[in-house]
């Protein structure tokens, strides 16, 4: 028992619980509902790993998720619950948007001017909740759900505006050539790179059908980075001991608002990563007219969720994510499976992370009371 | 002039229907101690349920009970999580916004062939003076729905039990130090059960009062965010049946605010003023609100025996 009770303490053991209940769950689901779970379960991971535009596909969509775990994870280490790092990822990709199409520099200048301008974008929403929140105790959550929705109507202005918006199209023109970060993007669509690419059925998959880039790199290095900061700096000790109790940390002479301020400025700053990386690197490279939120934000929260607040665990949930939504699609483009299914199975997990916390507990409180039970 | 004003205090009144519901759902709860950050998800719920209920019932009224009971419902897999399971119930809430909106499209799309967008009602929630209308202009124009009265009610009746009975005491107590209740011979779980029930059963309702009073129909875009705005007014209204209800009617102010500025030949772009809710909101938080106090063991999990 002992030995069972220290196995399920592992988050990494109860999170595995917990994705496959969430699966079991959606496959009794999808089996009241007179569907055939076996074709759902071959379609999904067909979806996932028949062909190799699949997989790198996943991959690619898994970086914005990465990085909206990461800025949530952040927060809640803070003991702060970033709900806005949805509003953050769209005025990043505002920004982003924005000087992508006003400057045209040399792509090595440009690049990277076009990538900090959103981070600095989300830096700043996220830092303006830290400091109500700081200076006038005004819930973050409350703040942040306001911002989402400022942030959705600001970027429908920009999209609608009579200079950004291109004509005939539901958003902005796209950003300047010299801004796109995607890999190889003027030659793999040249005629010579069409030719070499032809004879690379692989490549030509990977490279010419995807939107192939660094992304998931930078936010590898952004989970690396801030696992470094939150557990190797003086700075992420605060941190953390703030969100633990934030009374001990003020008595331990720790600044308790500044570390909030901070600590909703990095967060704000990793959504806005999220949302610039997107304009810079994924095809339309614009903002489009919002009708509702696209919950690339609202989907961090679950990833940190599902990451426990690990950094590194980040990388996995988003992955894991990733390749939900995009199995999702081919449920429903293929055999009809409503693609919703999908956020039932991830809201499942997440209430089964929420509840396998106590397994432990559980065991260990079965297993004391037998050994009271023995002693008698 | 007139006609203007009443305008705005019709749309007003109408606007706040459905958060005023849900956000007395999360003051019930929060009181009693349990955070619901997924009413979100049970407005979602009950928004569906009560449009489909509604179509093919041909009653409004079974769709209003019928929501409220998914609600219901819903809010009992938060309450297993975060009572039973002494979870951390805004992980629990979070997964209840995900499930809520997700079964309702995915049951939507079962139930109306393959349309994220139900068949709307064959007849809208009735109006107070149905038979008077069109008859007189004013009266026209102060013609409220059936829910607006309704809601009132439900603040009137949660503001009696929260602070003139014994039940009332109960909850309030339970929220800020849940062993003195224990003590007391009060079950502190079996309590936490019904007011979670209660909140998921009102957030449904205000769900449903979506898409048969306002609208006729659910759409996936019939509550988006509503919920988290409930929540907002839940603190606004510092954990307070009158005051959750005011912050409700302000917000509702403000966005027939919006109609009517951005009504015929408006100048400033309507993007623009639809954010002016949300801006208010924020300003009066900074100017008036200042540190607000959540119920002390709002949020914390209780085990008997513990302090």
């Amino acid at each position: 028992m002992k030995n069972v009770a220290s196995i399920l303490e592992k988050p990494v053991v109860s999170t595995i619980i917990s994705i496959f209940l969430g699966f079991l769950v959606a496959f009794l689901i999808l089996f009241v509902a007179g569907y055939n779970p076996l074709d759902a379960v071959l379609t999904f991971f067909n979806a996932i790993f028949s062909k190799p535009k699949f997989i790198t596909n996943v991959i690619i969509k898994s970086s914005p998720l990465i990085l909206t775990g990461l800025s949530a994870a952040f927060a809640f280490k803070t003991g702060l619950f970033n709900i806005g790092a949805e509003g953050q990822y769209i005025v990043a990709t505002v920004a982003s948007t924005l000087v992508g199409i006003i400057f045209n520099f040399h792509p090595i200048i440009q690049i990277p001017l076009v990538i900090l301008s959103g981070v600095a974008a989300g830096a700043v929403l996220g830092g303006i909740v830290g400091f109500l929140k700081a200076k006038f105790g005004i819930h973050e959550v409350i703040t942040s759900i306001m911002f989402n929705w400022i942030s959705l109507y600001l970027c429908n202005y920009v999209a609608n505006s009579e200079f950004f918006h291109k004509p005939e199209s539901n958003g902005t023109y796209p950003i300047n050539k010299s801004g796109i970060s995607m890999l190889f993007y003027d030659w793999k669509f040249s005629e010579q790179g069409r030719r070499f690419l032809k004879e690379n059925p692989f490549l030509n998959e990977v490279l010419l059908k995807t939107d192939l880039s660094l992304n998931f790199l930078i936010a590898v290095i952004a989970a690396i980075i801030t696992w470094i900061i939150i557990y190797k700096t003086t700075l992420g000790f605060e941190l953390r001991a703030v969100g633990l109790n934030h009374h001990a940390a003020l008595n331990a002479g720790i600044k308790v608002r500044r570390n909030v301020v901070f600590s909703m400025l990095v967060a704000g700053a990793l959504a806005g990563l999220a949302g610039a990386l997107t304009i810079s690197g994924t095809s339309n490279n614009s903002v489009q007219i919002l009708s509702v939120f696209e919950n690339n934000g609202f989907n961090g929260l679950a990833v940190a969720l599902i990451a426990r607040s690990s950094p590194l665990g980040c990388i996995f949930a988003g992955l894991i994510f990733s390749a939900l939504i995009y199995a999702g699609q081919a449920l429903q483009f293929k055999i009809g499976i409503p693609s919703e299914i999908i956020n039932i199975v991830i809201g499942v997990i997440v209430f089964f992370i929420a509840i396998t916390r106590i397994l432990p507990i559980i065991v260990e409180r079965v297993y004391a009371q037998r050994r009271s039970e023995n002693v008698k | 002039m007139l006609n203007n004003l009443l305008f705005i205090l019709t749309i007003t009144f109408i606007n706040s229907v459905p958060l005023t519901l849900a956000a007395l759902g999360g003051v019930i709860c929060e009181k009693s101690g349990v955070v619901n950050i997924g009413i979100e998800g049970m407005m979602s719920i009950g928004a569906f349920t009560g449009a489909a209920v509604g179509y093919y019932t041909g009653s409004v009224w079974l769709g209003l009970i019928f929501a409220g009971l998914a609600g219901g419902l819903l809010a009992l897999l938060h309450a297993i999580a975060s009572i039973t399971f002494q979870a951390d119930q805004t992980v629990s809430g979070i997964a209840i916004n995900l499930i809520g909106p997700g079964l309702a499209m995915f049951l939507s799309r079962i139930f109306f062939a393959g349309a994220t967008t139900t068949i709307p009602v064959p007849q809208k929630f009735p109006k107070i003076f149905s038979s008077l209308a069109n008859k007189h202009e004013i009266l026209n124009n102060i013609n409220l729905d059936m829910t607006v009265p309704l809601s009132f009610s439900v603040v009137l009746i949660t503001w009696f039990v929260m602070y003139k009975t014994k039940w009332g005491l109960r909850i309030r107590a339970l929220g800020e130090h849940p062993a003195a209740v224990d003590s007391v011979g009060v079950s502190v779980y079996r309590t936490r059960y019904i007011c979670v029930a209660l909140s998921g059963i009102l957030a449904g309702i205000g769900g449903a009062s979506v898409t048969l009073a306002i609208v006729s129909q659910f759409t996936p875009s019939a509550i988006s965010g509503q919920g988290f705005i409930a929540l907002a007014a839940v603190i606004f209204g510092k954990w307070k049946p009158f005051g959750a209800y005011f912050a409700c009617l302000f917000f509702g102010f403000a966005q027939a605010l919006v109609v009517l500025i951005g009504g015929e030949g408006s100048v400033i772009s309507s993007d623009l003023l639809m954010m002016l809710p949300y801006l208010l909101t924020v300003l009066i938080l900074i100017l008036f609100v200042g540190r607000s106090s959540a119920p002390k063991a709002s949020g914390k999990p209780y085990q008997r025996g513990s302090r």
